[in-house]
């Protein structure tokens, strides 16, 4: 047993530099492409789609960690991302709040709903809770389509522009560095969750409920914990891209959105950030590369969502993660 | 207002007739793989959606009907083989996720195929109103209640009475113990897809001359022939019918009497009170967990 | 020293009554084993110990402080470990990453110093990940640190929750059939291991078949059968106590009352 200890402590002492690991280095990575992307985009159109890029990843970041990470799931994600847009934009316009007080308060108030709401429904499993996000989900679209004297209804609302500090942030270009630091963050503090404790005990309810329990961990605040942070992420994305297009539709809210949110989280990697960046980053991209294939949208959506479970159900990254390993051994 | 109150228990039984048969679509499906099949719903849709196109290509409505339910069943034997087979081992959430990919998929292609246009069946025998008690109903809504009620009956008679309805009840108790007694549980699998399909597809043809169908006309119908199957207790036959009729009847009325913006939201708030406060169902859930 | 006290301890599933009016004492610092026949209801009564099931009468004091009904994370914060017959490892996680996990009382971390990565957090990770490294050493497990919990044996996963257990420093450590499934060279380990712990004064509850393990290393065993207990001594008296001996094999007439390993 000696000669098994020294192993694991000369092994400890040769550990990666932080830039080599893989949170380290995958921060800078996307800190470089955030940065040197401006270069090749060559006209608003393209920083257009990368700004919803970023804006959708922000959103699957958060919800992998609910999805992914603590194995749980969300049909109704759309629903907080709406709730913060229109939030924001109903404080700014009928209570002439400033947007940068506007913003934070409407994700906030998100914040509380989740938290209310969580209780009750994290208590549910498997279909169940699936069934009750998404009734919740259908629950927010509907009362924004009637309530059309608060929300504009069918027709939607403009959002006034966001003010910071002075300085009305307007353009492409100005969006783009605000969303792309926006999501640099939203990974690093996704990184800093998970290697911790409160990581590990979320993991942990994935791996073993009940194991995760008779070690001390409160499964039902663990579960409400990530519940509200990814409902949180959401809602501050919501609430930038109203901010961004000067206009929100309910179509924000609609099932239809809560699904694309969790094919693009399936799709990139289960319990992998760089996953969820990944997949929002293809599947924003792709109705845009298929304009000429309209039509075939959805069915290829579908069809992604199918073969992906089918023959990689742990998403593209860590799909290509695990055969890059095995190619090293 | 005595009138007004049957006008909406009658529309309200209609629908419910129709939840009725998605939720026994969903019953059926999740005894035979612990699954939900989120794309129930689009087999509604397809249904309606071939009948209209044969009926369009000039066949008859006796045959034109049928043939639309028979066009559902042989999708959803092909989805069950294709996409829902290859991940029989794969846990819940990825189940679902993949009946949700097929049901986009499906939608997808319905849009391809018709186009985003809203249809319409002609009536199977008159379009004139009934006066009743008061009442006005539409004699499509009794083609509807009794083609539901004829549905179940038949339904019960197979489970009952068939080899294959019996082996099928048998496999929703033990899958198990049914495969050692020689049960095919992957054709039951199989079967149960097809009948599933085939139940929501005849309640597409029967509402589509009543509300309109068209490519995304089966979301709506999946998610609240959902909440029916729930209330009932999912799992559950009887449960499937009782919560069909339930939801339907609180739809009417809640719509008649208290909100007609809010009649969707109904089927929803149904849902998570259910979810919520009884999570078996108004009949009880099945089993408990062993650990 | 009294550290567990169980009184009238009952549990029913619908008609079957897994565990009737089960009571004992367990004395600080020994190894107290649980046996009995299959069905005798020793999983349910792990079970109640460790909080899983709640049950439907009598009560649980550790140290004198009642537990019975409250949620099952409390038992663990009162003090109380335990290991699972059917594996609950955290597979979607590394070996050192499951024992790191069990340390989760032992870390008093807030979800913001969580999120912001503070410096106290990284040195209480570095502490964390040092102690999960000598608790994998003791269990003979350190080629096994950054082993992926899904691709490790057997044997080793069984050593990984004993390891993963005793990282919240528990009071009490149940352990429930640590041998099974194990051949003659492991089960030897797991015994030596279970002695190592009883020298340093973990009080061990052993539910356990195999009597051979059973019999060597036990200060006391209780005997189960059919939900109740049957008896209860030091393992020579039980071996050689007739309703026990009945209970396993039956009324056997003129057996020569060897215990079976």
């Amino acid at each position: 047993m000696d000669a098994a200890a020294n192993v694991s402590e000369t092994r400890s002492a040769a550990e990666p530099r932080w830039w080599a690991r893989p949170r380290g280095g995958g921060l800078l990575l996307l800190a470089a492409v955030i940065a040197l992307l401006p270069l090749v985009l060559a006209n608003n159109y393209f920083y257009e789609v990368a700004i919803l890029v970023a804006l959708n990843a922000t959103v699957c970041v958060g919800l992998n960690l609910l999805i992914g990470y603590a194995g749980q799931i969300s049909l109704g994600h759309a629903g907080f991302f709406a709730l913060g847009g229109y939030g924001s934009a109903i404080l700014a316009t009928r209570y002439a709040l400033p947007p940068w007080l506007s913003l934070p308060l409407a994700c906030a108030a998100v914040a509380l709903l989740a938290l209310l709401i969580g209780r009750p429904t994290l208590r549910l499993k498997g279909h169940t809770l699936a069934m009750a996000t998404l009734g919740l989900g259908i629950i927010v679209s509907i009362v924004i389509n009637t309530e059309d004297g608060l929300t504009g209804g069918p027709d939607g609302m403009a959002v006034p522009p966001l003010v910071l500090f002075g300085w009305t942030v307007a353009g492409e270009r100005s969006w783009y560095w605000i969303t792309g630091a926006v999501l640099l963050v939203t990974v690093w503090l996704a990184f800093n969750l998970i290697e911790s404790p409160s990581g590990r005990a979320l993991r942990a309810l994935h791996g073993s409920e009940v194991a995760a329990q008779t070690l001390g961990i409160d499964n039902g605040r663990t579960k409400l914990q990530v519940f509200v942070l990814s409902a949180l992420v959401a809602a501050v994305a919501g609430a930038l891209m109203a901010h961004y297009a000067g206009f929100i539709t309910p179509a924000k809210a609609s099932f239809m959105h809560s699904v694309e949110l969790v094919i693009m989280v399936v799709f990139g990697g289960m319990a992998s950030v760089f996953g969820a960046v990944v997949g929002a980053a293809v599947l924003t991209m792709l109705p845009q590369a298929l304009t000429v294939l309209k039509d075939y949208e959805m069915m290829v959506f579908g069809g992604v969502l199918i073969a992906t479970m089918v023959f990689f159900p742990q998403g593209v990254v860590p799909t290509l993660a695990q055969w890059w390993t095995r190619r090293q051994t | 207002m005595g009138s007004n109150w049957l006008q909406f228990v009658a529309s309200g039984v209609t629908s419910g007739a129709i939840y009725a048969l998605v939720a026994l679509g969903f019953s059926i499906i999740y005894n035979a793989s612990g699954a939900i099949n989120f794309a129930q719903g689009e087999f509604v849709m397809i249904g309606g959606m071939s009948a209209v196109m044969l009926l369009a290509l000039g066949l008859p409505l006796l045959v034109a009907l049928p043939l639309a339910v028979l066009v559902a069943v042989i999708v959803a034997l092909l989805v069950e083989k294709l996409a829902i087979e290859p991940a029989r081992h794969a846990g819940t959430v990825t189940l679902i996720i993949i009946t949700i990919g097929v049901a986009m998929f499906l939608r997808g292609l319905a849009q391809l195929l018709w186009g985003k246009g809203v249809h319409r069946l002609p009536a199977f025998s008159s379009e004139q109103p009934i006066e009743w008690l008061g009442a006005t109903i539409l004699p499509q809504s009794l083609w509807v209640m009794g083609g539901a009620a004829l549905a179940v009956v038949a339904l019960s008679w197979f489970y009952g009475r068939t080899l294959l309805g019996k082996a099928m009840r048998a496999t929703s108790h033990n899958r198990i113990a049914a495969q050692l007694v020689g049960i095919n549980t992957r054709g039951v699998l199989l079967a149960s897809f097809g009948l599933a399909a085939g139940l929501g597809a005849l309640g597409g043809v029967l509402i589509a001359p009543i509300a309109f169908t068209s490519y995304d006309s089966g979301i709506m119908l999946g998610l609240k022939g959902f909440a029916a199957a729930m209330l009932g207790g999912l799992g559950s036959f009887t449960g499937a019918v009782l919560g069909g009729l339930v939801l339907g009847l609180l739809e009417g009325l809640g719509a008649g009497f208290v909100s007609s913006a809010y009649k969707d939201a109904i089927a929803f708030v149904v849902i998570l009170a259910v979810l919520f406060l009884m999570p078996g169902g108004l009949l009880g859930g099945r089993g408990s967990e062993r650990v | 020293m009294t550290l567990l006290a169980v009184q009238g301890l009952s549990k029913a599933f619908g008609g079957v009554h897994a565990n009737q009016d089960v009571g004992f004492s367990i004395h600080a610092g020994t190894v107290h084993s649980i046996i009995g026949p299959n069905g005798a209801g020793k999983t349910c009564l792990i079970n109640m110990l460790s909080g899983v099931y709640r049950p439907d009468a009598g009560s649980i004091r550790l140290d004198g402080v009642e537990l019975a009904g409250l949620a099952t994370h409390r038992f663990a914060a009162a003090g109380i470990g335990r290991t699972f017959q059917n594996l609950q490892v955290f597979f979607n996680m590394t070996a050192i990453e499951n024992v790191m996990t069990g340390r989760h009382l032992r870390e008093h971390c807030s979800l913001l110093a969580s999120l912001l990565r503070l410096p106290s957090l990284v040195r209480a990770e570095e502490a964390c990940r040092d102690a999960a490294r000598r608790l994998l050493r003791a269990v003979g497990l350190a080629t096994y640190e950054d082993a992926a919990a899904d691709a490790m044996p057997y044997g080793a996963l069984k050593r990984l929750e004993i390891a993963r257990a005793l990282a919240a420093e528990p009071k009490l450590l149940l352990l429930d059939e640590p041998a099974a499934g194990l051949n003659a060279t492991e089960a030897r380990e797991i015994d030596l291991l279970i002695k190592r712990l009883a020298a340093e004064g973990t009080t061990v509850v052993l539910v356990e078949h195999n009597m051979k393990l059973v019999m060597g290393v036990s200060d006391r065993v209780t005997v189960l059968d059919r939900g109740r207990k049957l008896a209860e001594g030091t393992p020579d008296e039980v071996a050689r106590d007739p309703r026990v001996i009945e209970a396993y094999l039956g009324a056997v007439e003129g057996n020569a009352g060897a215990a079976h390993a």
